[in-house]
């Protein structure tokens, strides 16, 4: 391709990604603006990036009253954080005896990740729901986080980034006396740090946005996840206020926006791996 | 690899009970994945299937077994054939828009050197941000009247469309929004793709003529990106086939079941009118779907590693 890099196809390359990168980045700019507009220049034909009278104070301090917004993101960071962790928690020693010791059912194990992992969130998704009813944990922290602290995706690309660690590190360990329980969180955590940090960004993107189980479980807005909240927060909204609705849709997207603007190459890195798992 | 699989039996003809303590760590280890794998994920799938086959009903004291009547049900349910056929054609929409638009983008960025970050992360940023809460702001932006959409098409000369309430355009207008959501992630793991292209054969095809643009992408960027192209189609079909955040918000599956698609038939027939039985005989079919579509993927992979 380094034959094309001439005036005119220059040109063209930017005109042609400039204008679809404005359309891509178009919703962002627009709920940016809708959020610090009064109501009269929302119900309006006229395009104008900025308001003529700034709204904003009012439209977020609206959003924060109408629903427990503040509530909603922390619900998020407790849920995202609990899930992240107790799949680490499972993940990492089964990845690590996955990849690095010898028992007999190693191989029917790792048969059966492979096999988890053409099975979608949503197929268990009843049975899930039965359970925590029966136990009676509906509504809670415990059903939006139970059914997800098995990632098989996260044995499965744990376990590979293992293979590639070296057995002279572990076998150094046990000559030093480490079990093999310390070994995993004393020197294989730390080693795994660059896989978890990719899965652990697609684990929390995927579980902040996740819509559909939260949707099932939660019956009650303090127990909503950020994803539901914004359902909630438009659910208040007859179709008249848009600006205190965009402001808060604002706040709720901003965390993993922000996030992603910061540290885009892992992110990208990190989602990627949906990729894999499909 | 070879030297640690050779090396280990050496040790362990020499310490026996090393490797039978070795085997005891490793159970223990993966216990609580082993166990919340079966808890969790195997056995309610299997439950998944079993209801399929019952009539039970959320909160019922009973259940029956009606062998295949759920199935048999489905196949004269007008319904759930309209949410099937209009999850085909989201998926039929969405997945060659957005794997092209996605190359398109991928090739550009790579065509030159300058702005190459700040496009990656413009065309990324979708898949990143909340669907659900952005879902939101797409409504507003296809409002009938004063949506910026529709004023930018009637300032182009086109007549105003009510996108989401047009039972001809709504499905449309949430492929749309399902393709801006799903170009980025296509684009960047096709610029991987395009990144593992080796240089030297671009100066090959080069010695061999083909020196002007068009015939190098069909004579070496193609075939080399054959197989990450069919990887990308796979997965962007696994991913909108379970299309759900934007029909629950925007449409609820109208304007008369124009947008009812196969995930929010299941929720609406499992948790909306509790039928848990029927509602599992949906996940079935959705679930051998997907399943199609994962194997085919496989295959690829495989594929995709011998080029490699």
């Amino acid at each position: 391709m380094n034959g094309a890099r001439t005036l005119p196809f220059a040109i063209f390359r930017h005109v042609v990604l400039a204008a679809g990168a404005v359309v891509m980045i178009a919703p962002f700019i627009w709920l940016l603006s809708l959020a610090v507009k009064p109501a009269d220049e929302i119900f309006t034909t006229d395009i104008r990036l900025l308001p003529i009278r700034w709204d904003a104070e009012r439209n977020f301090t609206e959003a924060f009253s109408k629903v427990p917004l503040h509530r909603y993101l922390l619900n998020g960071v407790i849920v995202t954080a609990a899930i992240f962790f107790l799949q680490v928690l499972v993940a990492l020693p089964a990845a690590y005896a996955l990849a690095k010791l010898r028992f007999g059912l190693s191989r029917p194990l790792f048969a059966l990740v492979l096999l988890g992992l053409l099975i979608p969130g949503h197929v268990p998704a009843i049975p899930h729901y039965i359970m925590l009813s029966s136990a009676g944990l509906l509504n809670s922290y415990a059903a939006l986080v139970l059914p997800s602290i098995i990632s098989v995706f996260g044995i499965f690309w744990i376990r590979q980034f293992f293979r590639t660690v070296p057995d002279d590190l572990i076998h150094a360990a046990r000559l030093d006396g480490l079990s093999e329980f310390s070994i995993v969180w004393r020197i294989m955590l730390p080693a795994a740090i660059p896989a978890l940090t990719a899965f652990g960004i697609l684990s929390v993107v995927f579980h902040w946005n996740e819509y559909f189980w939260p949707l099932l479980v939660v019956t009650s807005p303090d127990m909503a996840t950020p994803a539901l909240g914004t359902v909630y927060l438009r659910n208040t909204e007859a179709g008249t206020d848009y600006g205190p609705l965009m402001a808060g849709t604002a706040i709720i997207t901003a965390p993993l926006v922000i996030a992603f603007l910061l540290a885009q190459r892992r992110f990208i890195e990190g989602m990627t791996l949906t990729g894999l798992k499909g | 690899m070879t030297a640690t699989t050779l090396s280990l039996p050496v040790e362990r003809t020499r310490r026996p009970s090393q490797s039978r303590a070795e085997a005891v760590a490793a159970y223990v280890l993966s216990a609580p994945a082993i166990i919340c794998l079966f808890g969790i994920l195997l056995l309610p799938t299997l439950a998944t299937f079993v209801l399929s086959f019952t009539d039970w009903q959320f909160g019922a004291p009973t259940l029956r077994w009606i062998g295949l009547d759920n199935y048999v049900h489905l196949a004269g349910d007008r319904v759930f054939w309209k949410s099937l056929t209009n999850t085909v054609v989201y998926v039929a929409v969405v997945v060659p828009c957005s794997v092209l638009l996605g190359l398109g983008a991928a090739l550009l960025i790579e065509a030159g050197t300058s702005g190459r970050a700040f496009y990656r992360a413009a065309f990324f940023l979708p898949v990143t941000a909340t669907l659900i809460a952005m879902a939101t702001v797409w409504e507003i932006m296809l409002h009938p009247s004063i949506g910026l959409i529709n004023v930018l098409i009637e300032a182009l000369g086109f007549s105003k469309q009510n996108w989401l309430k047009d039972p001809e355009l709504a499905l449309f207008a949430l492929a749309g929004i399902g393709i801006w959501q799903a170009l980025g992630l296509n684009m960047v793991l096709l610029l991987a793709g395009l990144k593992s292209i080796p240089r030297d054969l671009y100066e090959a095809a080069a010695i061999d003529g083909a020196d002007g643009p068009w015939t190098r992408f069909v004579t070496v960027t193609l075939p080399m990106l054959g197989p990450a192209l069919s990887f990308v189609l796979i997965i962007s079909a696994i991913r909108s086939f379970q299309v759900f955040d934007t029909v629950a918000v925007l449409t609820e599956g109208g304007p008369n079941k124009a947008t009812e698609v196969l995930l929010y038939t299941m929720y609406q027939e499992g948790f909306g009118f509790f039928r848990a039985g029927y509602g599992a005989a949906i996940t079935v079919v959705f679930l051998v779907f997907v399943l199609l579509l994962t194997l085919i993927k496989a295959r690829l992979a495989e594929k995709r590693v011998h080029y490699s």
